[in-house]
């Protein structure tokens, strides 16, 4: 069930405008943030560790509204939207986690196959695609293994794959290849690579400058102190500046 | 529906773990206790008012007459005139032999042959029942009837001295149902204090949940269906104590035949009574679960 209107043709996927995001009374850690990302675009978020990364996907995924400015995702405002309507919103956002957020009782399989089952999707639909997930994320001998089980690499790949198994519209990855080695970390990337061109979003953060030049046309987004800064040269920023 | 139903593969997302906490054991411990009052206070209820009910049209009429002969004879005459009177159902005199059996007694003569008792100059009574309706018409309407037959007695109406009993009687029943809606309020405490902690120790969990899409109302279902089951093995625990205490009270009840303790039952409607409470229980353990869980849910994002 999506709970959310058709994006307008042309649209930004997500729009932001001003954005400011503090905890508490304490200063902002995210202040005066502005960009569009347009629909089927690959982006990287860097910059160093503090600056506000992992914050401003929260505001992605939606796990944190802003303290100020104006967030619109799929051509909804996300500030003032009701909580209830937040989850027909969450099905189309894939989410890679930097600590994997796996559920630890629950087998690899299961773990993938949350966000389906979670959609409602039948258990007989649910085999096919959960299958080639674990296929492709070279896990199938190590579908029933529980989470704490698995290695860091393995319980990495799983969680990529329960954020792409239900084809999200927007892929938020936050060090999605930190845990994995060089090889496994380009085939993770290659994934990504695959769902964009299927029309899919991707916003990976990431330190690795190496893992950034793979991805042609891929765009930078560089974070600094909080704000949006200029990117080394190397690639473009910032991403179609509205 | 008491217990929401939930996939099995969704039951999963919660670790199972079924009572391997304290709630379903507080809640049988408050589900006995809490059937107990409730049974003591629908007996006592009932004990109550059948005491209020034997007591409230009944008079003993006490003929002290020094004459044992005129004593006699006016005995016999009030119990005919007022076996006669239209506002008497019945009219008994009581028997000598009868009141000396039970003053012996305290005599210590089970016979009642005693022959201290034999010689202590007895009153008459005559026992009176008045018909439903006017008692304070019915009751002028004796006292007229008594100067005329036998002057000087004395009427003694039972609710005069049987009244505080009842009324006491009646104020333990009403305590015992005080009791039995705190113990209700305490199962929901821990039905709130268990959800709520459920939630924290599955804080991870849910927020995992709800960032990939599930509603309040799933993760709710979840955790609701849990909290029902474990506190439904609690409730039926708790009442199989109870109804096992019950039936022994009941067992060593049925030889008490005389007195007071003889009005005290439970009867169709309290055993109803009882028999329902636990569902109450798992209706209310399930409703303040999810309202608990909705509740908390709604502070996150």
């Amino acid at each position: 069930m999506t709970d959310a209107a058709p994006m307008r043709p042309g649209g930004a996927m997500v729009e932001f405008s001003g954005v400011g995001l503090r905890y508490g009374p304490d200063a902002e850690i995210l202040s005066d943030i502005s960009f569009n990302l347009q629909p089927g675009s690959f982006y990287f978020l860097t910059g160093p560790s503090g600056a506000g990364k992992t914050s401003l996907l929260k505001m992605l995924y939606l796990a944190q509204r802003p303290s100020r400015g104006i967030v619109r995702l799929f051509g909804e405002d996300l500030v003032a939207m009701p909580r209830h309507r937040l989850p027909g919103f969450r099905r189309r956002i894939g989410v890679v986690f930097q600590d994997f957020r796996l559920i630890p009782h629950l087998s690899a399989r299961d773990n993938i196959a949350l966000p389906l089952r979670i959609a409602g999707v039948g258990e007989e639909d649910l085999a096919g695609p959960v299958g080639e997930m674990l296929s492709w994320i070279g896990l199938d001998e190590r579908a029933e293994a529980f989470p704490p089980t698995l290695s860091g690499g393995e319980q990495q790949r799983v969680a990529i794959a329960r954020a792409v198994i239900a084809r999200p519209q927007l892929l938020v990855a936050d060090e999605p290849t930190g845990n994995v080695d060089p090889d496994m970390a380009m085939r993770l990337l290659g994934l990504f690579e695959a769902l964009n061109r299927l029309g899919t979003t991707v916003v990976v953060a990431t330190h690795d400058i190496h893992l950034i030049s793979r991805i042609e046309n891929a765009q930078m987004m560089r974070l600094e102190k909080g704000r949006l800064a200029d990117p080394t040269g190397a690639l473009r920023y910032p991403p179609n500046r509205a | 529906m008491i217990i929401p139903r939930v996939p099995v593969q969704h039951r999963r997302l919660l670790p199972d773990r079924r009572l391997s906490g304290p709630t379903p054991w507080i809640i049988a411990i408050l589900m006995m206790l809490t059937l107990l009052a409730a049974a003591a206070g629908v007996g006592l209820a009932r004990s109550a008012n059948a005491i209020g009910d034997a007591i409230a049209g009944r008079v003993t009429v006490q003929i002290v007459t020094a004459n044992p002969v005129t004593r006699a004879e006016q005995a016999a005459a009030l119990r005919r005139a007022a076996g006669a009177a239209p506002f008497v159902r019945a009219a008994r005199a009581v028997e000598r032999e009868e009141l000396q059996a039970m003053l012996g007694q305290w005599f210590g003569s089970a016979e009642g042959d005693d022959p201290v008792l034999a010689s202590l100059p007895l009153p008459a009574l005559v026992d009176i029942d008045f018909v439903d309706g006017d008692r304070a018409g019915a009751m002028a309407a004796l006292e007229t009837l008594v100067a005329r037959e036998a002057p000087g007695a004395r009427i003694i109406p039972h609710a005069e001295w049987l009244g505080p009993v009842a009324q006491l009687i009646r104020s333990l029943a009403w305590i015992a149902g005080g009791l039995v809606l705190l113990m209700a309020l305490a199962s929901a405490a821990v039905v709130i204090m268990t959800a709520r902690a459920a939630l924290g120790t599955h804080f991870a969990t849910i927020e995992m949940l709800h960032l990939i899409g599930a509603t309040d109302r799933q993760i709710a279902r979840l955790f609701q269906r849990r909290i029902a089951i474990d506190t439904a093995y609690g409730i039926a625990l708790g009442s199989l104590v109870a109804a096992a205490i019950l039936l022994l009270i009941g067992w060593q009840w049925s030889g008490v035949t005389a007195g007071l303790a003889a009005t005290a039952s439970l009867g169709p409607a309290g055993w109803a009574l009882l028999l329902a409470l636990p569902l109450l229980a798992i209706a209310l353990a399930a409703l303040t679960a999810r309202q608990t869980l909705l509740a908390a849910l709604k502070k996150m994002l």
